[in-house]
């Protein structure tokens, strides 16, 4: 079995995120790292191919800049067998349609994938989209959102807890997988692993190599543009008071009644 | 004046107030129209009350082949209509299914995609909130149909009556459309409390409650007000995920929010920054969750709350 994890390098959300000039996000000057909620889909991988006693081939894949390779790297100290990178200079600022396509081709070119996995949302821009226009583009079925995942034979369950219900999903191989911060704690990477992970391959692609045109991917070509982007005013310093013998409860209670909530 | 599309967002006929909200939307660029996706039965209901918050017109959609499948189908039936009208956009209520439609819709009609919208203009520019609240983006689609998914109470609905004229739509859903397959559903007990995304009040409990969500939901009650949590509270088992606010929960922008033993982490406020009014209860006086407060009591919650609720009912 062949298993994919898509795995987003981001900058650090401790880190003070920004802006370019150009409205693209800062993915160069600051620090990143592979987006925590796609550990989650790693382990998962991990779990599945310890589950079975069959073959099974766990690759990470990222598109990004030349430092999107770490977040492959953790991937690969974590347990993933190889990796690959895909890196073009065409690829800045590629929306998440552009993302999903150069995605898609890598995955075509990794070849006879039986899972895809990704994680719920990236912590940077948190479309949450990309694993629906990966089964839409890859024409697969898609499991996704799961906060637990199980492999019955040749398919995948997913447990999706929706708003309105807990759905349990269920799709045969190949397919398109995603899975929540419920779905397990995720492992951090033993040393063996961290030295282990030094000898595996991790490729690169380009674009080319994956058959894409540059003009059909990046921030020129998006199908969608911001115009602009402001740094939210900062909070004006609110009231506090601290509370004795109750005065803290005549305090909120005065307050809630000059806002009109009472 | 060209069609708006708006998907309904329903549970079993009864539409959501959010999807009024989108009508209002649609309003502003163009003639609205619902597209209801659900059971044969229940459309005529559902177009009633959707002509009474401005839909010219209603697409009639049987879910005979779309119900039991995940995402797919409902993005062909979407692809269909808007084939067959033009329209001007499409606007789809920010849900984690919602997203996922759209965003196999954009790639199905070559059209660029906006998510998590809190505002459009009439021009189709939108307003997103992003990193957590810190940054404000105005953006565009420019390529093809724009797909726009909005926030729960990014506009009020306006009452205004709309044709809502019924058309029933026809739809061919494609088998490849129907592989991911819902083999259990299990619905959520209703809370009898406001829903979390549509609340103009959400009271709030952290690990700081110990467990006990006595008086967070005490004074939810006394304020009519939706329960939430914080990851800490629903990962200790005490309140299910549906109620986790924060990054990878629930995203809430009520006219207030009251958080009680809620430290107030990056992915905590990622929920619920963008709230007009803020207000926290915490023993800790030290806590980041005082730097976002309108008001703030350092107090202990099972003491302070309980007064609060008190109060608030003997003015009522
Ligand atoms: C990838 C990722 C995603 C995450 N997503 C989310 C998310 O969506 N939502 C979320 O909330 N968190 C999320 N987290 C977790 C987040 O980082 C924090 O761990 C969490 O928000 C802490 O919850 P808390 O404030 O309830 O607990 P704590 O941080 O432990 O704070 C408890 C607070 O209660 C106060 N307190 C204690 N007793 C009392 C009392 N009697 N009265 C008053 N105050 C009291 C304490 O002073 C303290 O400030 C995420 C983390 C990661 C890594
Ligand atoms: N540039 C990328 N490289 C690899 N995987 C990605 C990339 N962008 C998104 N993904 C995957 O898609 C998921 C959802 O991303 P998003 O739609 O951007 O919120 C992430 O958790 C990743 O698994």
């Amino acid at each position: 079995m062949n298993i994919v994890v898509c795995v987003k390098y981001v900058p650090d959300a401790t880190a003070d995120p920004r802006f370019e000039s150009d409205n693209t996000v800062d993915r160069v000057g600051v620090d990143g790292l592979l987006s925590e909620l796609d550990e989650y889909a790693v382990e998962q991988a991990l779990q599945l191919k310890e589950g079975t006693e069959e073959e099974v081939t766990v690759t990470a894949l990222t598109v990004g800049p030349e430092k999107a390779a770490d977040a492959v790297r953790k991937a690969l100290q974590m347990g993933a067998d190889q990796g690959v990178h895909v890196q073009d200079d065409a690829i800045a600022g590629s929306d998440a349609i552009a993302t999903s396509l150069v995605l898609a081709k890598a995955v075509e070119k990794i070849g006879s994938v039986d899972v895809v996995l990704c994680g719920m949302a990236s912590t940077d821009g948190a479309m949450s989209v990309v694993p629906a226009m990966l089964a839409e583009r890859l024409n697969l079925p898609q499991v996704t959102l799961g906060s637990r995942i199980e492999r019955k034979e040749n398919q995948l369950a997913v447990q999706r807890d929706g708003d309105t219900a807990t759905e349990v999903i269920i799709g045969a191989m190949p397919l398109v997988a995603s899975v929540t911060d419920q779905s397990g704690e995720a492992r951090y990477p033993s040393f063996k692993g961290i030295m282990a992970a030094k000898k595996k391959p991790l490729e690169t692609y380009s674009l080319g190599d994956l058959g894409v045109d540059a003009g059909e991917v990046g921030l020129s070509v998006a199908w969608s543009s911001v115009a602009e982007t402001t740094a939210r005013p900062p909070r004006t310093a609110g009231e506090i008071v601290k509370d004795e013998d109750g005065s803290g409860a005549t305090a909120l209670v005065g307050y809630l009644a000059s806002k009109k909530f009472i | 004046m060209s069609e708006v599309l708006v998907l309904v967002d329903h549970v079993d006929g009864a539409v959501k107030k959010p999807t009024y909200e989108l009508l209002a939307i649609a309003k502003r660029l163009g003639s609205p129209s619902a597209v209801f996706i659900g059971g044969a039965d229940k459309a005529a209901g559902a177009a009633a009350d959707l002509a009474k918050f401005g839909a010219e017109k209603v697409y009639a959609i049987d879910d005979a082949e779309v119900k039991g499948f995940l995402v797919a189908p409902k993005a062909e039936a979407l692809q269909q209509v808007a084939q067959a009208a033009s329209p001007a956009a499409i606007l789809i209520v920010s849900t984690a299914e919602g997203k996922e439609i759209a965003g196999r819709l954009a790639i199905k009609l070559g059209s660029g995609l906006i998510t998590d919208a809190v505002d459009v203009d009439a021009d189709g520019t939108t307003t997103q909130s992003v990193f957590a609240g810190s940054y404000t983006v105005k953006a565009k689609v420019t390529t093809g149909t724009p797909i726009i998914t909005v926030k729960p109470n990014s506009a009020a609905a306006e009452e205004g009556a709309g044709a809502g004229a019924v058309e029933q739509f026809a739809v061919t859903i494609s088998d490849a459309a129907k592989a991911a397959r819902i083999v259990a559903s299990n619905p959520r007990a209703a809370s009898g409390r406001p829903e979390l995304s549509e609340a103009a009040i959400v009271v709030s409990g952290g690990r700081g409650t110990g467990g006990d969500f006595t008086a967070v939901e005490g004074l939810a009650d006394a304020l009519g007000a939706a329960v939430g949590a914080s990851r800490a509270a629903v990962d200790s088992g005490w309140k299910p995920h549906n109620l986790q606010i924060g990054q990878t929960g629930k995203v809430v922008s009520p006219q207030l929010y009251v958080a009680a033993g809620i430290s107030g982490a990056i992915q905590h406020r990622a929920g619920m920054q963008t709230s007009k009014t803020i207000i926290a209860v915490n023993k800790d006086e030290e806590a980041p969750i005082f730097e976002l407060v309108d008001f703030g009591v350092v107090g202990d919650l099972h003491s302070v709350l309980p007064a609060v609720t008190a109060e608030v009912e003997k003015r009522k």
